[in-house]
């Protein structure tokens, strides 16, 4: 008879095996890494105290980097092998990345994803950010004094599915285990949540240095519900420095700059902006390669005149937001703040106007969103949850379609749909004899294909030749808990099955993450061999502790002979994580996995009974 | 599998208890959500995943006064596809296209706002004829045409809303 350990509900097994795990913020301008130590979330310093990292990375030739400071220290004098805010290119094609014309590097149009030319050769925005992730991760396992069993990674609500599965390969690259991809103002919204013990109706404003979103919420009894989002992905506190910029260039009257003098102007920009935040005015002066001085003044006034269309474009999502979740501005409770471009106070004028009420400040609006991914990394790694038990439920920003005839863009899963969510469709052929279909999937809320963002095409072939209309081709759309999406496409008329699966990658495949992993590591093959036993070795004991703990809350859901069947495999299985056979142990997994599918599901369909049951008997206590 | 009132142990009726429904929907998502599944094994994360998405897919059709009458329509064995059918009553057309040409002449959020609550009351008329026909009489014939009807008045919500946009 199997032996099983006792323990608290949603307490591990092994409680002095707590599972080391961290929230990103990955930001335009500074990245931060948190974790929950001690009973509460905390960012972690890097050794000189610091907690920001500037988000820059600096190409040397021969292929060494710096990162954060140091990188800072080179973007004038270095500009095009320093780069600074890539996160503004992360799943872009050139067209789509603003302010390219004022960015002092060379650009390479690839496709799917632009990339950037360097000392160290081309290098795609999803590598730039690996080297930024790279740093936070081993600042994270130099301060918790061990590997990382995952990392919540934190993106702009309103990422597309390419931004976000860019975001996702950089963290892959820079070997971290995503636990999840977190929404920012959702990150912020949980820390501010938790903090405050908040309930009802919240708007989260952020304003980073390079997007911007609005998310409205609804917290009750532990439950953060995301109602709606809206924002702008090219919005941000960069493009404050872009105007100011552009004014110091014509106020100075300064002929076609070189790449190291706009770079330094830029800086100077944004010192000019950040100064205003609690001055009246700010004095520029640089010296510019070429000798020239520059010594101008920047009032508040003038500041706000030339940025005020850039406050106004805030206005829109906003209304959007409300509208998209049925309510009114009276019925939102607070307004949070975050991201430090929120600090300019045209912008706290411009949200305490639009929702009519002072916005809150009392979270420093550069940490909540790491505190708030940290916190949700904790859980998912299946530690403890920090004040009690609460849970979320997010939302996809934009809407995911195909294309139909004549260019036209067919929504199939609206935007604000909670997910993980699943959508299918039926399509028909439109010619005699078709035995093949092209799907396009987009992204966008609007009508025209060729307005919206082009996520992926696959042919799905074999169609049994019919007259035209006779078939039946039904597109299934699946959204996962990280908010991306995968596509299966199935014909079913005629008992002839077609099936597809697309998870749209942009720029690199697996096999490329995978090289790109393989030379990061010297002696490459017993690296990766040790790190495929250990990982596997990792998924075996955490699957095994699971069925245990499934079998002893819920064995009654089994018939005998179904308990003696599950404990044989697990007992397999714990055999050869004695040993060192890597296959034996991953194909051990595999057969354990399949032989609890049965019993995973009844356990979902007795978990929803419970849910149910517990619910009539608190009323009754009422 | 169970219909989507079944899932969260309320009967099918159109009139609905959105508070009753609110709560057992953060109640099963609280202990089926696949972020209490994160931790383990595959199979679960996958039963997880199944069940969140097939009780968020009920509880969008339930809030929804149209997905709602549609579905509570296709329980009792009515087509819900309603596309082969195309003929309105001559006189809900008229006043639909007055509807919209209130919207084309409103020139600011005021005007819209007007033309917002006129349709509310006319939505909840109808909703309330819906609610009779489903609940009260169980003539779910009699109930479509009415339901077809709430779909136009959703529609016009819609443009509403985008009207709004382009002030």
């Amino acid at each position: 008879m199997a032996l099983f350990q006792i323990c608290e509900p949603g307490e591990s097994p092994e409680p002095h095996q707590r599972k080391l795990a961290v929230g990103i913020d990955l930001g335009t301008t500074n990245s931060l890494v948190a974790t929950v130590r001690s009973g509460s979330a905390t960012v972690l310093s890097d050794a000189q105290g610091r907690v920001l990292l500037p988000s820059i990375v600096r190409y040397l030739p021969g292929g060494k980097t710096e990162v954060g400071y140091a990188a800072q220290a080179h973007q004038a004098d270095d500009p095009k092998n320093t780069i600074a805010s890539v996160k503004r290119c992360m799943g872009r094609g050139l067209k789509d990345v603003t302010h390219a014309e004022n960015a002092p590097y060379d650009f390479i149009d690839a496709p799917g994803m632009v990339k950037l030319k360097t000392a160290a050769g081309a290098k795609s925005p999803v590598e730039v950010s690996a080297e930024i992730l790279k740093i936070l991760r081993s600042r994270a396992e130099l301060a918790l004094g061990g590997g990382l069993t995952g990392a919540v990674i934190t993106v702009p609500a309103y990422f597309d599915d390419a931004q976000r599965q860019a975001t996702k390969d950089a963290a892959k690259l820079a070997g971290l285990n995503v636990l999840r991809l977190l929404n920012e103002p959702t990150a912020a919204a949980i820390a501010y949540g938790l903090d405050n013990a908040a309930e009802g109706v919240y708007a989260v404003f952020d304003l980073g240095g390079g997007t911007f979103d609005i998310s409205i919420l609804r917290l009750s009894k532990g439950v953060f519900e995301v109602v709606a989002t809206n924002g702008d992905s090219a919005l941000g506190g960069d493009d404050w420095d872009q105007r100011v910029f552009c004014w110091i260039v014509e106020e100075a009257k300064l002929p076609p700059l070189e790449a190291g003098d706009m770079r330094l102007l830029l800086v100077k920009a944004r010192e000019a902006r950040e100064y205003l935040t609690s001055h009246g005015e700010a004095r520029i002066t640089a010296r510019l390669s070429g000798g020239d001085v520059i010594d101008v003044i920047l009032d508040t006034e003038t500041f706000c005149r030339i940025t005020a269309h850039l406050v106004q474009k805030t206005v829109g999502p906003a209304r959007r937001a409300l509208r998209d979740a049925g309510l009114a501005v009276e019925d939102v409770k607070g307004v949070v703040m975050v991201g430090g471009a929120t600090r300019m106070p045209q912008i706290q004028r411009a949200a305490a106007e639009l929702f009519r009420r002072d916005p809150l400040n009392n979270l420093d609006p550069d940490k909540v969103v790491a505190l708030g991914a940290a916190i949700q990394a904790n859980v998912l790694a299946g530690n403890q949850p920090l004040d009690g038990d609460w849970l979320l439920l997010d939302v996809i920003p934009l809407s995911l379609g195909i294309e139909t005839m004549g260019g036209l863009a067919e929504r199939i899963v609206p935007r604000n749909t909670t997910i993980p969510c699943a959508k299918a469709q039926e399509f028909t052929t439109f010619k005699d004899g078709q035995t093949g279909m092209s799907v396009h999937v987009v992204q966008g809320e609007r009508e025209l294909v060729s307005d919206c963002r082009s996520l992926a095409r696959f042919e799905l072939k074999g169609i049994p030749p019919m007259v035209a209309g006779a078939a039946r081709v039904r597109v299934t759309f699946e959204v996962d808990a990280d908010g991306l999406l995968s596509v299966s496409a199935k014909e079913k008329t005629t008992g002839a099955e077609a099936f597809v699966t697309v998870r749209p990658s942009y720029g690199l495949g697996d096999a490329d993450i995978e090289r790109m992993l393989r030379d990061s590591y010297q002696h490459a093959r017993e690296d990766m061999h040790a790190r495929a036993l250990n990982e596997h070795r990792v998924d075996a004991q955490r699957l095994i502790d699971a069925v245990r703990g499934g079998l002893q809350e819920d064995g009654s859901l089994l018939s005998t002979g179904e308990v003696k069947s599950i404990e044989e495999k697990v007992q397999n299985l714990e055999n050869l994580l004695r040993g060192n056979n890597a296959k034996a142990i991953k194909q051990s997994s595999d057969a354990l996995n399949k032989a609890t599918e049965e019993f995973a599901a009844r356990r979902m369909d007795a978990s929803v009974r419970r849910a149910l049951t517990g619910r009539n008997l608190s009323s009754l206590d009422a | 599998m169970k219909n989507h009132f079944e899932l969260f142990g309320l009967t099918p009726a159109y009139a609905l208890d959105t508070a009753k429904l609110d709560s057992a929907y953060r109640d099963i998502q609280a202990r089926i959500h696949p972020d209490k599944f994160a931790h383990a094994g595959d199979a679960e994360r996958r039963a997880s995943m199944q069940m969140a998405t097939q009780v968020n897919e009920a509880y969008r059709t339930l809030k929804s006064p149209v997905r709602r009458a549609v579905y509570v329509l296709e329980l009792n064995g009515i087509d819900a596809a309603f596309e082969t059918d195309t003929a309105m009553p001559k006189d809900f057309l008229m006043q639909q296209m007055e509807f919209r040409e209130r919207l084309e002449e409103a020139k600011n959020s005021s005007d819209l706002d007007f033309i917002k609550k006129s349709l509310l009351e006319q939505k909840g008329e109808i909703q309330r004829l819906i609610t009779e026909q489903i609940d009260s009489r169980k003539n779910f014939q009699d109930a479509r045409p009415l339901v077809r009807k709430l779909m136009f008045f959703d529609r016009l919500a819609e443009e509403i809303d985008e009207a709004y946009e382009s002030l």
